[in-house]
């Protein structure tokens, strides 16, 4: 489903990221664990399209990243990712329900606001659909920063350290949302931390040295 | 949730400098509004009330003020002519049609013109209630007059001496309202009309016993084209008499007045031109604000060209907004103007009149919008996102 092959990526002359092989199959919980500096940022824009590879191949799907450029990279990313930025950033001027509509209309889809309060409700902020970004708690914003990223019923679900400057129960609480919302999709799910408290929730790791 | 709506949030979320811009671009755009509609009307009203004279006969002095008196009624007449000499050069084979003119009244500052039945039917003005004039001290009116003076048939006024209000009255001389004449949208409407010999009437007992009849001005059809090369030098040169194009008097007018008109169309296009800098800035601003979003937007499947559309879509609506907005308070501060001419009697202009140029105008208005969010457009379309979500 996702592939790497003998991917590297360098800024200048120093490397910052170096996978030989990784593969992900369909529906399979992934933890890219590695400390800050690692490239584990580097690797997720790499598999999103958002920075291309100085080296090596990566498959989504069946798709050759390599192959597609421009409008229509753009376009496959916004229909088979869904993405989690560590910072969530939800559009300020928007509510949580327009954020979730931002996502559809942006990746080209048809406006569908059933689907929308439907993933608002399963990540429990029905009651919050109407409120602006600056109205949430962290928590709520969190989980509707999952659902924008689910609305699309992504192939693969990529999010940045969910869990920063969260305590254990939340740290908990953002990973159950993000395997609900991986199973509920039917979606693979990528996760980039350093949190070594997500270690031992996940079998599948892929571990990036300094 | 579509490009259009994704930008009126924008807006909205920014209500302060969105009302600002609005207001800095609806007052350069009703500025040169204002200019557009009334210099477009009062050019109309001017050819209007000038079509068919093609020269004005009076009183030596300034030529342009023998045409706004004898013409538009505007300005006061440079004096009278004596009516024998007045006579001699309508007879002139130059002349096919000579209207005598006698000024020197008014009632509630409209004035009271002495003239013949040629006159009003020059105009093409016809009689919607009672009859023409026949009889000496009998008055006919204009439709505006008998609205705004609420006079009707039948009804007796006194003339007072001057064209303005405050003139001593002449009421041992009233006139009587025989007629009403319908709207021509031509200066006819604001005017009292009656005989010659009316207006002689009611100024003979101040005069001298014999003292010899004058008029006021002749308003002149030319025979053929040669006569327009050779009348009004007669006249200038042979006679007491001036003779005066209306046609080039009107012209150098709105030379004059141009100048005036252009240094407040450049005030407006100024007014324009810093509100094209305010949107600038404002979506400059925005643009650093909104560099995550933008990343976000990227990252959710936004092309390039669909963030550039949408600066320049903010910039267009922004534009758009201000150049109606600017519209509808130009036509209502014309209006508020026109209200106050016609409060004075003065030739009226009118805020529900629409001009093609203003077209122009709002396609002027957009054009400031698009280019202001260019530079904004293209930064947001050449935007690296993946340096702005690692910052995250």
């Amino acid at each position: 489903m996702l592939s790497l092959k003998a991917v590297r990526h360098r800024y200048g002359a120093r490397e910052v990221l170096k996978v030989e092989r990784f593969e992900a199959a369909s529906g399979e919980h992934w933890l890219v664990l590695g400390p800050s500096g690692c490239g584990k940022t580097t690797l997720l824009h790499i598999v999103s399209g958002l920075l291309r590879a100085s080296e090596g191949e990566v498959r989504v799907g069946n798709q050759l990243l390599a192959a597609l450029s421009g409008a229509a990279l753009d376009r496959w990313r916004g229909r088979t990712l869904g993405i989690v930025p560590q910072k969530l950033h939800l559009v300020p001027s928007l509510t949580v329900l327009q954020n979730l509509l931002l996502a559809q209309s942006l990746a080209g889809m048809p406006a569908d606001a059933a689907r929308a309060r439907a993933v608002l409700a399963q990540v429990q902020l029905a009651e919050r659909s109407a409120a602006r970004p600056a109205q949430l708690s962290h928590g709520e914003a969190q989980r509707a920063a999952v659902a924008r990223a689910a609305v699309n019923r992504p192939q693969v679900l990529i999010a940045d350290e969910p869990t920063s400057n969260l305590d254990d129960a939340n740290c908990e609480r953002a990973l159950d949302l993000l395997e609900a919302q991986a199973r509920e999709c039917g979606a693979t799910l990528l996760i980039a931390t350093h949190d070594q408290r997500a270690r031992p929730r996940f079998r599948q790791r892929l571990e990036l040295p300094q | 949730m579509t490009l259009a709506g994704l930008s009126l949030a924008y807006l909205r979320a920014r209500p302060l400098a969105t009302a600002l811009n609005l207001l800095l671009l609806a007052l350069g755009v009703a500025t040169i509004t204002v200019l557009i509609l009334v210099t477009a009307q009062l050019e109309n009203r001017m050819g209007r009330d000038a079509r068919g004279i093609d020269l004005v006969a009076g009183a030596k002095g300034s030529p342009m003020q023998l045409v706004l008196s004898a013409v538009f009624h505007l300005d006061a007449p440079t004096g009278n002519i004596p009516l024998a000499e007045a006579n001699a050069l309508a007879k002139q084979r130059f002349v096919k049609k000579a209207i005598p003119l006698a000024l020197g009244d008014s009632y509630k500052s409209f004035r009271i013109v002495g003239s013949n039945h040629e006159y009003p039917a020059h105009y093409g003005a016809r009689v919607a209630d009672g009859r023409l004039w026949s009889a000496p001290m009998e008055a006919t009116l204009g439709a505006e007059v008998a609205a705004r003076a609420k006079l009707a048939v039948g009804a007796k006024f006194a003339g007072a001496h001057g064209l303005g209000e405050g003139g001593d009255e002449h009421e041992n001389e009233p006139y009587q309202v025989v007629g009403v004449l319908a709207p021509t949208g031509t200066v006819i409407d604001r005017l009292i009309l009656t005989s010659v010999e009316s207006v002689w009437e009611v100024h003979e007992h101040g005069a001298p016993a014999g003292a010899p009849k004058e008029l006021t001005a002749l308003l002149i059809q030319y025979a053929s084209p040669l006569a327009a090369a050779m009348l009004p030098r007669m006249v200038n040169a042979s006679s007491s008499l001036q003779a005066a194009s209306p046609a080039y008097e009107s012209a150098r007018l709105f030379r004059m007045i141009g100048v005036g008109v252009d240094v407040l169309r450049a005030f407006g296009v100024v007014l324009m031109l810093a509100a094209g800098l305010s949107v600038f800035i404002a979506l400059l601003n925005a643009l650093e604000e909104r560099r995550y979003d933008l990343a976000v937007m990227r990252m959710l499947g936004a092309t390039p060209a669909r963030l550039m559309g949408l600066m320049l879509l903010e910039g267009s609506l922004l534009a758009v907004a201000g150049g109606i907005a600017g519209l509808g308070l130009g036509h209502l501060m014309t209006e508020a103007l026109g209200a106050a001419l016609r409060q004075a009697q003065q030739a009226a202009v009118s805020g529900w009149a629409w001009s093609d140029e203003e077209w122009w105008l709002l396609a002027a208005s957009l054009g400031v919008g698009i280019l202001a969010a260019l530079i904004p457009a293209w930064r947001a379309y050449r935007s690296d996102v993946a340096p702005v979500l690692a910052e995250g």
